[in-house]
């Protein structure tokens, strides 16, 4: 179970503005996050992997206090160890498709489930500037896999997918979450993208 | 023609770039990190001697480390050690005078680096250092090449402030350019030329081996 309840003040086009989040997730659902651009979307997932601290709340996860910010607790991001997937990749430039799985794990057996399910196995050499958008995308979610999250937050994951690609992908990814029992947050500005995988949403207006 | 200033020269210009680059990336991340009052002027006061005529330094260390008084009479008191006319006084002020070309690429390289970068790393359980070495640092060669080689390529050719602080003694604080204006003082144009040379043709050396490597990666060479 995953509690959220956060408050963080935002600089809009609009002007200044409140992101409020509040609810509670059970382990292993998915949940997609929506909402107009300039939202808060991107700001919310990064709030809960620990990149962005609020102004006031509180993240408990399994039983965890992640962040509490009345006793002023709060987790660093690698103590939290949520995958995360950026919209931007955030692929590192210097390391090789295989070097970006080694570098999150150790566990080889795990890297070639990985690469298989990404359709990267051919191209376990290449660096991020030799890749399609697409395979960066690929590759984007496979490092935040490696490490196998108890918690995956993953922002416009799929937006460089061509349809059949993503369709595949999401069933594997379905078939991992189960097995793992990892919580899912997607931020997409299209619902309907995922549409079938998300089973709970969080509207941000 | 003595080649003892050429040599004091390269041992000074080395000595203060391994120092700078140990000093340099530290200080470079952390001021590449968010804005504070007190960074604004550390930055500030690092970049003093890209505009500061050398003499100005030189004296101000002159004074600061004479070994009559202040610092530099507790240094000699308690340590034995001098900075006034010797070659550790030449390193403290080449370090002194070279660090913003040090700390200049290298810290535009790290702002430049996406934040996403370091919090990806972040959020495989990687820590800040293991971040900084196999995320960051390789992703700034070009960067830290340039800063390294414009350290050295500095330090060669300092004159003003290692004149103030360490003289013309030989075999000690008696570099090459120390040297080219003595054979000048002494109407020995033919060893001036020589020095010169030696001097121009390092420089140039190091400058142009940058610029080649920095062009194969679509960088500009000075960034």
């Amino acid at each position: 179970m995953i509690r959220i309840d956060i408050e963080k003040r935002l600089k809009t086009y609009e002007g200044k503005q409140v992101l409020k989040i509040a609810g509670q997730f059970e382990r292993g659902s998915i949940t997609k996050v929506y909402g107009p651009s300039g939202a808060g979307k991107t700001t919310l997932l990064k709030i809960i992997a620990g990149f962005i601290q609020p102004e006031k709340g509180n993240i408990t996860v399994e039983g965890l206090t992640w962040l509490d910010t009345s006793s002023k607790i709060s987790f660093p991001p690698q103590k939290r160890m949520a995958g995360f997937v950026f919209q931007d990749y955030a692929l590192f430039p210097n390391m090789t498709v295989l070097q970006h799985l080694e570098y999150a794990t150790k566990d080889n057996n795990w890297i070639k489930r990985l690469l298989a399910i990404g359709k990267l196995e051919t191209l376990t050499t290449h660096k991020p500037e030799y890749l399609s958008g697409g395979q960066q995308q690929r590759l984007a979610i496979l490092r935040a896999l490696a490490t196998k999250p108890k918690l995956l937050l993953m922002d416009e994951p799929f937006s460089a997918l061509d349809p059949e690609m993503k369709a595949e992908l999401i069933r594997e990814l379905q078939s991992i979450f189960k097995e793992l029992g990892t919580t899912v947050f997607i931020v997409s500005h299209n619902p309907l993208e995922i549409e079938g995988l998300a089973n709970g949403e969080i509207n941000i207006h | 023609m003595d080649l003892n200033p050429i040599w004091l020269t390269l041992k000074l210009a080395g000595i203060t770039t391994v120092l700078l680059l140990a000093i340099g990336l530290p200080v470079a991340w952390w001021l590449s990190k968010g804005r504070s009052i007190f960074k604004v002027i550390l930055e500030a006061i690092i970049t003093m001697p890209l505009v500061l005529p050398p003499s100005v330094l030189g004296f101000y260390l002159l004074l600061a480390f004479s070994p009559q008084h202040g610092i530099g009479k507790w240094l000699q008191q308690s340590f034995d050690v001098q900075f006034v006319f010797s070659f550790q006084g030449l390193v403290l002020a080449s370090v002194i005078y070279s660090m913003p070309f040090m700390l200049g690429p290298i810290k535009s390289a790290l702002q430049q680096l996406p934040a996403s970068l370091s919090q990806a790393s972040y959020s495989l359980g990687k820590t800040k250092w293991q971040t900084f070495i196999h995320v960051l640092l390789p992703n700034i060669k070009p960067s830290l090449l340039t800063a390294i080689v414009l350290t050295f390529a500095h330090t060669l050719g300092e004159f003003g402030v290692v004149l103030m602080i360490g003289g013309n003694i030989p075999n000690v604080t008696r570099v090459a350019s120390i040297a080219v204006y003595d054979s000048v003082e002494q109407m020995d144009y033919s060893t001036a030329n020589a020095y010169s040379l030696i001097l121009f043709s390092i420089t140039f050396i190091l400058v142009i081996s940058v610029f080649i490597f920095n062009k194969y990666r679509l960088k500009s060479p000075l960034e």
